[in-house]
């Protein structure tokens, strides 16, 4: 046996750092090593959280006492073929290394998430969705086929036609059925190395909202910014694809790279450090207020798609400057008809319990037939809470009324992101038959619960 | 090992994050008092002993004032060195990791002034010192790949030096100490903190019969400044703290003086 539990004991943090729990991670190089690891789990009576870069907000990819597997060491890319643009990777390789292998061929990842440096296995436990949601759906609708290694030592090969109800399930199941050990995408061809960036200000919610509905149709991605603290102020950012400039230059890695330096002198390394001083209430809004300024001109311009997608990764470490009790993202989903008014009470209730957003990010999205899909159609509105030890309690308070409203409103949640989501909230936006049907999967590919993580226990544990 | 018997702590989350403790020697005197303590300060408390009934009380107390599960008992015997690893590894599952790591067991077999009697001296050396090493090797272990944590050993006043009632006791309370010490000086690099607590004279079934006390004080008020100590990341302290100053003469006091002394 390769793997052992001895020396391996080692405090892992959630991305927020709003949660320390020390678990042994074991880092397997080979598929066979998983399964040694579901025999080791059997042997100590130890659960098993798969792990991939931890990106995560919440408790997804901790397992206090338990065994973490971090997947990051099982990243190749299997195959690669630039004529069909499928590519069959390992679930460790991050999307970073995947537009690097795709893009100079003229393929980009149909969907990707707000960062580069999360994985294909999270990105898939996860079902992440990116700014063109309501247009390509979620990141598993581009799966044709993967392989995974139950914990009942038994290997499945899923796609949407074979092994369909895992197929669903395991997307979306958030790494507690199976681990997928090999899959294969769709990739999307592109024109160009440019996406053509159209910029313009929103000054009330209203105007954000109706801009993503009305901007939709015509864009291939449109994102906004929302000033949370005057709730409203804002900026619409709608992309489309260039067809026009098929410089290959510009489908170089080397083009797309973000610049590892800030007006070329102060590395990008340390602009955390600067951030410190204004994540907090007055900060936050001179900061936002100074963006919004920014964004009152109109305009247009081509952007390199790594620079476009990627906004999270221009400050590295930007989760830091929150300080030591990091932070947590709250983001909803509503439907059009009921999230006006539901995120406007909302906002307004944050701002006048003093426990402000400092960011705020809405999306357009489209429904899914994935088992524990948080998407549908309507908007998203992602929230970032700072997090410290006077405030926990009230914002965990306050974030629970939220749960209610949006319930009420007939809002669905993100199990990647939100930390306070409770059984009965699950419960209740996913359905009983659902939760059910889940919990018969999870029966059938793993009796024992091998698979447990923290955000498991928390929200599934007891239903 | 059946996984359906795992107790329920509630899950720490990032809004409700939380402190684990172990500690060992926890149903009666210091130990219990020390676990109603540090079940107020918010840890996620595992309590382990040899008497299930006591510890069981002990738990219900704690987690009726708490109006949620903050402590669960464990039956253990200390002397059972090779049943150690695997429960250590259980519970901290069950926990959810691990923060605070509490030696509390001791026991006091005296023989008398002029006497001798090797299988007392086993059993005080075996609970007082080799469960010490069953259970901190492998917790020490766990701190130093971790890089953090916290071991806490309560050893004793008597330690300090060798005397005429109590020789195993001394001699297994010296011997703890020092390895105490030991530990500190391997894991300190490691961010792990290491407190060695001496308490002196503690009203519990421990001192019952002795004679020629002073400086008394109750369980409660010693549990108080430990985990104050504790929170402090302290490296060694008397309890109370007075006691410092007494040893300090006691240790210094001249063999040729302290061979002609009776206690």
């Amino acid at each position: 046996m390769s793997l052992t539990l001895e020396k391996s004991f080692t405090k892992l943090e959630n991305f927020g750092h709003s949660l320390k729990t020390p678990a042994y991670l074991l880092r397997p190089e080979t598929v066979e090593e998983i399964t040694e690891t579901f025999g080791l789990a059997r042997k100590t009576g130890l659960t098993v959280t798969l792990r991939g870069a931890g990106r995560s907000y919440n408790d997804a990819a901790l397992n206090g006492g338990g065994i973490v597997l971090d997947l990051s060491g099982l990243a190749r890319v299997k195959a690669w073929d630039p004529g069909s643009g499928l590519i069959t990777a390992e679930p460790g390789l991050t999307l970073e290394q995947l537009w690097q292998t795709v893009l100079p061929d003229g393929w980009w990842p149909p969907v990707v998430s707000g960062t580069m440096l999360t994985t294909l296995g999270g990105c898939l436990g996860m079902n992440i969705h990116g700014k063109n949601n309501f247009r390509m759906g979620t990141f598993g609708e581009h799966v044709v086929e993967f392989d995974a290694i139950l914990p009942t030592g038994a290997e499945v090969t899923c796609s949407p036609t074979k092994n369909g109800d895992l197929f669903r399930a395991i997307i979306s199941g958030m790494g507690m059925l199976g681990v997928i050990t090999s899959v294969t995408l769709q990739m999307k061809k592109i024109e160009s190395g440019l996406l053509e960036v159209h910029a313009w200000p929103t000054r009330t919610l209203e105007e954000q909202l109706n801009s993503l509905l009305e901007g939709a149709p015509h864009y291939d991605y449109i994102v906004g910014w929302l000033d949370t603290i005057t709730i409203g102020h804002g900026q619409i950012h709608a992309a489309n694809y260039v067809h026009d400039d098929p410089d290959p230059a510009k489908m170089q890695v080397s083009y797309q790279t973000l610049p590892g330096r800030l007006f070329g002198v102060m590395p990008k390394r340390l602009l955390h450090y600067f951030m410190k001083p204004f994540v907090n209430n007055l900060g936050s809004w001179g900061v936002n207020t100074a963006k919004y300024l920014a964004s009152l001109r109109r305009h247009t311009f081509r952007q390199s798609h790594a620079a476009f997608h990627f906004l999270l990764d221009y400050v590295p470490k930007w989760e830091l400057s929150y300080g030591r009790d990091g932070l947590i993202q709250y983001q909803s989903f509503l439907p059009k008809e009921t999230a006006l008014q539901t995120w406007t009470e909302m906002l307004d209730t944050a701002k006048k319990n003093g426990l402000p957003s400092y960011l705020g990010v809405t999306k357009r999205h489209r429904p899914d037939d994935f088992l524990l899909t948080h998407a549908l159609d309507g908007f998203s509105l992602a929230l970032d809470f700072k997090v410290t030890n006077r405030n926990r309690s009230r914002l965990l308070a306050m974030l629970r009324d939220f749960d209610r409203t949006v319930l009420e409103a007939g809002g669905r949640f993100y199990f990647a992101k939100n930390s306070e989501t409770a059984p009965e909230t699950a419960l209740a936006f996913l359905g009983e038959e659902t939760v059910a049907r889940f919990k018969a999967l999870k029966k059938r590919t793993d009796p024992h619960n091998l698979l447990e993580s923290d955000l498991y226990r928390r929200v599934f544990g007891s239903l | 090992m059946p996984k359906n018997s795992r107790p329920n702590f509630p899950p720490a989350t990032p809004l409700q994050p939380r402190k684990r403790a172990i500690l060992v020697g926890a149903s009666s005197g210091i130990g219990a008092a020390l676990a109603q303590q540090l079940a107020k300060e918010g840890y996620s408390l595992a309590l382990l002993s040899r008497r299930l009934d006591l510890l069981e009380e002990v738990c219900a107390q704690i987690n009726r004032e708490a109006g949620e599960t903050r402590a669960q008992p464990y039956a253990h015997d200390v002397t059972e060195y090779e049943t150690v690893p695997a429960l250590l590894q259980k519970i901290v599952q069950d926990l959810g990791g691990l923060d605070l790591f509490i030696y509390n067991s001791g026991v006091s077999h005296m023989v008398g002034l002029k006497n001798y009697d090797f299988e007392k001296d086993r059993r005080t050396t075996e609970v007082n010192y080799l469960g010490a090493l069953a259970w901190l090797n492998p917790v020490a272990a766990m701190f130093q790949s971790a890089r953090s944590g916290q071991i806490v050993g309560m050893s004793s006043v008597a330690g300090d030096r060798g005397r005429v009632g109590n020789p195993s006791y001394n001699a297994s309370k010296a011997a703890f100490t020092c390895y105490l010490e030991a530990l500190r000086n391997r894991l300190s690099r490691y961010g792990v903190n290491v407190l060695t607590i001496k308490p002196g004279f503690v009203e519990t079934d421990l001192l019952k019969g002795a004679k020629k006390l002073f400086w008394v004080v109750t369980a409660e008020a010693a549990a108080r400044d430990m985990v104050k100590a504790i929170r402090k990341r302290k490296q060694a302290i008397y309890v109370p703290a007075r006691w410092r100053w007494l040893m300090l003469v006691i240790v210094h006091i001249p063999s040729v003086i302290f061979r002609r002394l009776t206690f």
